[in-house]
């Protein structure tokens, strides 16, 4: 790659290359103005103009320039280099230059697309270019280093996007390290009665996948754990899981259960949301993996007043060990894989719906758990007092399309109310109510699914509802709750007298997401939810290399898509195991030993630990492998000894003058 | 069928005149079903939206007076569609380009409001009598505070026991304070939301200007109109001033004791907010706080409190049109009072005053209940 027209002696010989972008720029900027301007300026040799330089003609007239010409450096005028900084780089690449000898001016984004003022934008794509051609002049060649990527990934949350991805990359051959907060690994899904639009009990599915995870060679199962911290970076990320103790010795305990059924002290039950009740020794359900029970300490009467210990009575593995203590392991990883979830929404603030407030109003989830075989009412869709609804509502959009809440459309929630209202039929002789805004069924069959609720003899009323009461109008209403509204396509008000209501809660992010965000160094939008590196092209990818994400922590969606986006992460992760090796950067500081007094400042600052200080030698040094070219030393150094490579003093003070022009 | 293509011309005259709002509207009927019009008949308010969204409304019909601008169906709005606005764009439309008929009430109000300055078509020489054996001084450069009463506390025989009781508790206070001239007019805030917005800005620039060469800062008003115009409509014509409700003023005297009670008010009494204190300003606890720091008093919530209030169906120009019995608004909230045994209902605002006024004569319940602004419940027990 180093030829002669990397040497640092030779004269720069500049070509100049200003993007059109279609209309993006063009419409707006004086192109040929701009490429006359460049054409003036100190050691280019040419500039030319052309439709699309991100295209193979546009990269093949760099190319051919570089040889003809014996350019040196080279200057694109065009996009953000987010987009195609690579794609630049490596086509000087490839006719011999080093790709550091490459700089790209943003006059798109920063740009035509800021202003309609055609003459104030060309002026400003002229100052880019000029300040990007001044800058290369003093660019260097750069080497870049490949260090090994670790084989092992971190996936965070065990719901059904992290046990899809850990099945992924466990049956490929490589470790997984599985954390999952609660005591079981199965997230919503595993919660939920049947599957929309196949009507597959979610258990059923679901299930042989944990116990896959669990029994998994190459997985190891961290569950009642939490990451705590995260350092490192791409191949190489190290990890503390802080694992807290279930005083319940995993190695010993077979999962016989007989501790939960001989323990007297019992709890409201998370899992079924608060409609029954377990052990204060418990798994949240009976297909739990691992099927390992956790000491809820709140509820344990040992705990709490130092008598009982039933559990370890009739215990004969002796698994239960009151004295255990939390535990912090250190993991390495090369990758790490966010599928953290969501929080169903919380409609009490909505007090017109009368959640919390009028019996047997549900909300959707609590309404899984009604339905389900091992739930609370043993999977008889009764109302508070036993008896069966003869009428039914599901009102849409709780929490959802309203910008009092969220103003994002939840995704899944048409098509779960079109599941109830089957299952409602199914299973009672009530009429059922969907009080709907529009129906989104856009999924594969779940148009086809709509159709056969219709058939089925489901009410659909178009309107968002005002208001769920129990002040009853007339005698028809007396005992019912009443869901009033305007039905939009009559254009009337109504009022339907229903047993039960079901409230269609919106999906958002997971309360604590702005921790993990934190802890991950990755980003959310305005929701909350994390964002992807491109919303159409990477939506599995972080801007943070390495870090990837998959299900409802990026944005709500259904178990297809959730599945599909973990297959999809869990893809990009071996697609970088089998390369074996990533990139470092090569824009990395350095220090002058001679000039660095050994204050040690740059140490403390370095936010990736790469710089050390050399006893020997009285001097700090910094680990090419570790330097994420920050330039936080840079800035720090009080003795201006530290120098960021292709951020030089040079190339800055040069850029800053080109745009003065 | 008649067959209907979007009036391109229309919509645009809507947006020209403020409407923007009716363009994030999507259909959901939240509003139809929250008003409380459709408590009483029919208001097909969400259809009125799209009407305009098509540019098919028929500015004749006498839905587009209907909203009273009681904010309801703005504050849980998915999309924060300002019906509010909207309405008062349709209704520019009619009084401001002429498209449709004002109601003949509305007119006759309009004209007293520009002809004489107030909605009563009261002499405005006559404007300040209220105050005449008072001993109150007319503001001058230097006083702290403006009291301003709204128009029917100035005329209106019953409305005008909440301008006294005003003064004296003041008086009572020590507070230095002066009243305007009569030079002064209608705030202009309800003829605003009824359309006359050319006639709101000659009243606002009138006062805006008389107040400022009298070196206003502080104005205290017991109108909840005059406050919302005051202190959110002024300022982008350029009066600046601090705004203060008699309420939040009353509160915090007593908070810091500057309020003795000396009498004990043996009264079962219940509040009503309106709606333009309280969904459009949040003011919900300083009455609440008043009532309940007078001694022997009993304070009981009406069914619809706080942000669900009911309104009394006087706002945004509807207390000068006229409304069928049976559809009264008032009168459905004063069965609210009725069902919890309140009697006396608290309110704090000239239009409900007179609306609750009228529904308990209506009603033939004068005699067993009474309608009383705070200030008045406040100076009966000093």
């Amino acid at each position: 790659m180093s030829q002669d027209k990397d040497k640092k002696d030779a004269q720069p010989k500049i070509g100049v290359y200003v993007c059109h972008c279609g209309s993006n720029i063009a419409s707006v900027i004086d192109v040929p103005q701009v490429v006359e301007f460049a054409k003036g300026l100190n050691a280019v040799a040419i500039a030319r103009e052309y439709k699309f330089m991100c295209s193979d003609p546009g990269q093949n007239m760099i190319k051919d320039d570089i040889k003809k010409l014996d350019l040196n450096r080279v200057v694109v005028a065009s996009c953000s280099p987010l987009l195609h900084e690579q794609t630049f780089r490596h086509a000087v690449q490839e006719a011999g230059l080093n790709p550091y000898l490459f700089e790209m001016a943003n006059i798109r984004e920063h740009c035509s697309w800021t202003t309609e003022d055609h003459e104030q934008a060309t002026k400003k794509a002229k100052a880019l270019v000029s300040a990007a051609v001044r800058r290369v002049y003093y660019h260097q060649p750069l080497e870049t280093k490949e260090v090994p990527v670790n084989t092992n990934t971190l996936i965070i949350g065990g719901g059904i996007a992290g046990i899809q991805a850990a099945l992924e990359i466990a049956n490929a051959g490589h470790k997984v390290f599985l954390v999952e907060r609660e005591p079981s690994i199965g997230g919503h899904m595993i919660q939920f009665d049947k599957t929309f639009p196949t009507l597959d009990c979610s258990a059923c599915i679901l299930t042989p996948k944990m116990t896959s995870v669990g029994s998994h060679p190459n997985i190891e199962l961290m569950t009642y754990s939490e990451v705590i911290e995260v350092s490192g970076f791409i191949g190489n990320f190290q990890a503390k899981i802080r694992k807290k103790p279930r005083y319940v010795d995993e190695d010993k305990c077979n999962g016989c259960g007989v501790c939960m059924e001989k323990c007297p002290w019992k709890a409201s039950s998370e899992f079924d949301l608060g409609l029954s009740q377990r052990k204060a020794i418990y798994t949240p359900f009976a297909q739990a993996v691992p099927n390992i029970p956790v000491i809820d300490k709140e509820h344990c009467a040992y705990f709490q007043k130092g008598k009982c210990r039933a559990c370890e009575k009739f215990c004969d593995r002796e698994a239960i060990d009151f004295e255990q203590q939390e535990k912090i392991v250190e993991i390495e990883m090369g990758n790490i894989i966010v599928t953290t979830g969501y929080d169903p929404f919380d409609p009490t603030p909505i007090t017109k719906y009368g959640y919390g407030r009028l019996p047997n109003v549900y909300t959707g989830l609590e309404f899984e758990r009604i339905c389900n075989s091992v739930g609370p009412t043993g999977g008889k869709i009764v109302l508070k007092d036993g008896s069966e609804p003869k009428s039914v509502a599901i009102i849409h959009c709780v929490g959802s399309r309203d910008k009092n809440y969220h103003k994002y459309c939840s995704r899944v929630c048409c098509m779960y109310a079109l599941k109830y209202s089957h299952l409602i039929k199914e299973k009672t002789q009530a009429d059922v109510y969907q009080m709907y805004i529009d129906m989104r069924c856009f999924g594969k069959g779940y148009e086809e699914f709509y159709e056969r609720l219709s058939n089925e003899g489901v009410t659909f009323i178009r309107g968002k509802v005002a208001e769920v009461t129990d002040r009853a109008m007339n005698d028809d209403e007396k005992g019912k709750l009443i869901v009033c509204g305007e039905d939009t396509l009559l254009g009337t008000t109504v009022r339907v007298p229903v047993d039960m209501v079901i409230l269609c809660i919106a999906l958002e992010a997971r309360a604590d997401a702005k921790q993990v965000s934190q802890l991950l160094g990755i980003s959310q939008d305005a929701d909350g939810f994390f964002i992807e590196r491109h919303p159409k092209l990477d939506p599995v990818a972080t801007m943070s290399d390495g870090i990837f994400i998959a299900g409802c922590c990026q944005g709500c969606k259904d178990i297809p898509d959730t599945v599909a986006q973990a297959s999809a992460a869990a893809t990009r992760v071996l697609a970088l195991i089998s390369k074996g090796t990533v990139e470092m950067e090569a824009a990395i500081a350095v220090i002058d030993e001679e000039k660095c007094s050994g204050c040690r400042i740059c140490n403390l600052l370095c936010p990736y630990s790469a710089i050390t200080f050399i006893e020997e030698d009285k001097v700090s040094r910094i680990n090419e492998a570790l330097c994420k070219g920050c330039g936080t030393c840079v800035a720090a150094c009080p003795s201006a000894a530290i120098t960021h490579n292709h951020f030089t003093a040079e190339e800055i003070m040069a850029e800053l003058e080109g745009v003065l022009i | 069928m008649e067959v209907t293509a979007p009036a391109r011309e229309t919509i645009d005259i809507i947006l020209e005149e403020g409407g923007e709002a009716l363009k994030s509207c999507y259909q959901c009927g939240l509003c139809t079903g929250i008003c409380p019009w459709n408590q009483l008949t029919g208001f097909e308010l969400r259809k009125l939206i799209h009407k305009s969204q098509m540019g098919v409304i028929d500015f004749e019909d006498e839905d587009i007076w209907r909203c009273v601008g009681c904010k309801a169906c703005v504050d849980r709005c998915p999309r924060g569609v300002d019906m509010i606005f909207l309405m008062r764009s349709i209704r520019r439309v009619v009084m401001e380009i002429g498209a449709g008929i004002v109601p003949h009430s509305l007119r006759l109000s309009e004209k007293n409001i520009s002809g004489a300055g107030n909605p009563l078509g009261e002499p405005p020489e006559k404007r300040m009598d209220w105050a005449k054996d008072l001993g109150v001084k007319t503001f001058t450069e230097g006083t702290e505070i403006l009291y301003f009463p709204c128009c029917y506390q100035a005329y209106d025989p019953v409305s005008r026991n909440t301008a006294l009781a005003t003064v004296n508790i003041l008086k009572k206070a020590g507070a230095d304070f002066g009243i305007p001239d009569n030079n002064v007019v209608c705030c202009g805030e309800s003829i605003r939301k009824a359309g006359a917005e050319s006639l709101f800005q000659r009243l606002a620039q009138t006062n805006i200007s008389i107040f400022k060469e009298a070196g206003v800062k502080k104005i205290l008003v017991t109108s909840p109109h005059c406050y919302h115009t005051f202190k959110d409509e002024y300022p982008e014509l350029g009066g600046n001033f601090e705004i203060i409700h008699l309420n939040q003023y009353l509160a915090e005297l007593i908070k810091e004791g500057k309020l003795k009670f000396t009498k004990e008010l043996n009264k079962k009494v219940t509040y009503h907010d309106s709606c333009c204190l309280g969904r459009y300003q949040g003011i919900y606890d300083e009455p609440r706080q008043i009532l309940n720091s007078i001694p022997g008093l009993e304070f009981i919530e009406m069914r619809d409190n706080h942000e669900y209030s009911l309104c009394c169906g006087g706002c945004a120009g509807r207390l000068w049109m006229e409304t069928k019995k049976g559809e009264r608004m008032s009168e459905l909230r004063l069965e609210q009072m009725f069902e919890v045994g309140a009697g006396t209902l608290a309110i704090s605002c000239p239009y409900c005053m007179a609306n609750f006024n009228d529904g308990i004569l209506t009603m033939g319940k004068e005699d067993a209940v009474e309608i009383k602004d705070i200030s008045e419940l406040v100076w009966e027990a000093l």
